[in-house]
């Protein structure tokens, strides 16, 4: 083991730290958005809004992100007519496809997570809302989606880890973020063991920190449940 | 208990080490598979191509059982020393910078590199012409490498990652072009024939065989054809540094193939023009 090369590689692959960061951050928040509507449409008693928040959630969920990352940068370039309209701008960038597939990704998942904390609020608990005059957007805002979020923050922290970790897939479409750069040096060290365990190393900090996080938030939100000690 | 541990490793090293030494009825040899003409994959997902073939000949004059094994192009070199198989045949460059860590059979085939763009493209219109050897630049080469570089400047330039076409935009190109790094030669031609990439550098026999298809049909070279420095001295086997004796056998056998003609027929065969040396 080159423990000098592990010490030299580490602030190299610290420079692709930064677009690690800005790809989970802006595709968790816009995905988590785009979720809430999503996991609406599939609770709402419309036949046509259920069966395309269904169809949507089968096909991000059913299929590989590689893939999906590979048919939106690949795949959409092939189009002559994308290539000439105005989009092209958009897909001709890799780091936009990147944010592009991460979001409609964690979209699909965080939805069912959130479809999930929203039903398993009680019935009692709607009801008591509803008694005091709540309804609709009121209804939702104060009392469903709070305690939703509550309830699915475990499951929604599973999904943030998995996204950090979702973006090395990246740097296969030319994307230089922290395995990006791993691989570069690789190329020119063939050393593959110890840049990779920088690597790991480094994300294993970051999702440490997500976790820490998480368990911040849902310390806060549910005192009620921890034990007294 | 620790005692126990280490002799368990020592003897594992052992019998791994002696399972290398001496035999080579078998021999496995690592491929990329994403690189035709040199080696592709079909549609029903088998190896095929130039080195393909070669391989197979190559493994009849050794008397040897030949296993290919496809390994992406970044990882080729570890997995060579990590024993995954026991020979590179990838259309591989023979360079200083590999040299340090493997070992290479002589040259098998050389074929220079050019810049490829778009007939679309603005800077399709320097022309392909001339060839430049980096390891005797004169007046004329210098020449056709100035006017590349004022051609190429401010251009986003492609090339497979780790490879000689990546050192040279490095070194000869520096800060004047971006460049773009692709895991895969085909995933290269693809984005420059969408025009993510200005221009990409390639050896010129895997880019010819792009424009024969539909969607590279709108690509042409330009620029010199370029070779020898940062573009090493042809492609060639690697091997293990120690494995000094396969090293011995490939030689052989190249020499074998190069005699009676058959190394410049599988060239002939897949580029239409005899690459071999």
């Amino acid at each position: 083991m080159n423990y000098e090369l592990m010490i030299e590689t580490f602030p190299k692959l610290l420079v692709g730290l930064n677009i690690t960061i800005q790809l989970v951050s802006i595709s968790l928040f816009v995905g988590f958005c785009f979720a809430i509507g999503l996991a609406l449409l599939r609770l709402s008693n419309n036949l046509f809004l259920n069966f395309f928040a269904k169809t949507y959630v089968f096909y991000f969920r059913g299929t590989p992100l590689l893939v999906q990352i590979f048919l939106i940068y690949y795949g959409i370039a092939q189009f002559e007519f994308i290539r000439e309209s105005f989009v092209w701008s958009f897909f001709k960038e890799p780091y936009w496809c990147a944010i592009l597939a991460l979001t409609l990704n964690t979209c699909a998942y965080s939805s069912e997570i959130i479809r999930g904390g929203i039903q398993s609020v009680s019935f009692g608990q709607i009801e008591s809302a509803k008694s005091t005059g709540m309804s609709g957007f009121l209804l939702y805002r104060r009392i469903i989606l709070p305690i939703a979020f509550r309830q699915a923050l475990p499951a929604y922290g599973n999904e943030m880890i998995l996204m950090v970790k979702a973006t090395s897939l990246v740097s296969t479409i030319t994307i230089m973020d922290i395995t990006g750069i791993a691989r570069l040096i690789i190329a020119k060290t063939f050393s593959p063991v110890e840049i990779f365990i920088v690597a790991g190393l480094i994300y294993l900090t970051i999702n440490f920190i997500v976790t820490r996080l998480v368990n911040f938030c849902e310390i806060k939100l549910t005192p009620y449940l921890r034990r007294a000690n | 208990m620790k005692k126990y541990f280490l002799t368990l490793i020592a003897f594992l090293l052992m019998t791994i080490s002696a399972a290398y030494a001496g035999d080579w009825s078998k021999i496995k040899i690592g491929t990329e598979g994403a690189y035709p003409p040199w080696n592709g994959t079909n549609a029903a997902g088998e190896l095929e191509g130039a080195e393909i073939d070669l391989v197979r000949d190559l493994c009849a004059r050794m008397n040897a059982e030949c296993e290919l094994v496809a390994q992406d192009w970044d990882g080729i070199i570890p997995a060579l020393q990590n024993g995954k198989y026991d020979a590179i045949m990838a259309g591989m460059s023979i360079t200083e910078e590999r040299m340090q860590v493997i070992n290479f059979s002589q040259g098998y085939a050389n074929e220079p590199a050019s810049f490829s763009v778009l007939k679309s493209s603005s800077l399709a219109a320097l022309g392909h012409s001339g060839k430049v050897n980096m390891d005797a630049l004169d007046g004329k080469s210098k020449k056709l490498l100035n006017s590349l570089k004022k051609t190429l400047k401010g251009a986003t330039v492609g090339v497979q990652g780790s490879t000689t076409h990546e050192n040279f935009v490095k070194q000869v190109l520096g800060d004047s072009v971006t460049m773009k790094s692709y895991d895969t030669q085909e995933n290269l031609e693809l984005d420059l024939s969408v025009g993510r990439i200005d221009a990409a550098l390639s050896d010129q026999g895997s880019m010819e065989k792009f424009m024969e298809s539909d969607k590279g049909k709108k690509i042409v070279f330009i620029g010199p054809g370029l070779g020898g420095g940062p573009f090493g001295g042809g492609v060639g086997v690697g091997l293990r540094k120690n494995d000094t004796d396969l090293l011995k056998m490939f030689n052989k056998a190249i020499d074998g193939a190069r005699a009676d003609g058959t190394l410049a027929e599988h060239f002939t065969k897949w580029f239409g023009k005899d690459i071999s040396m």
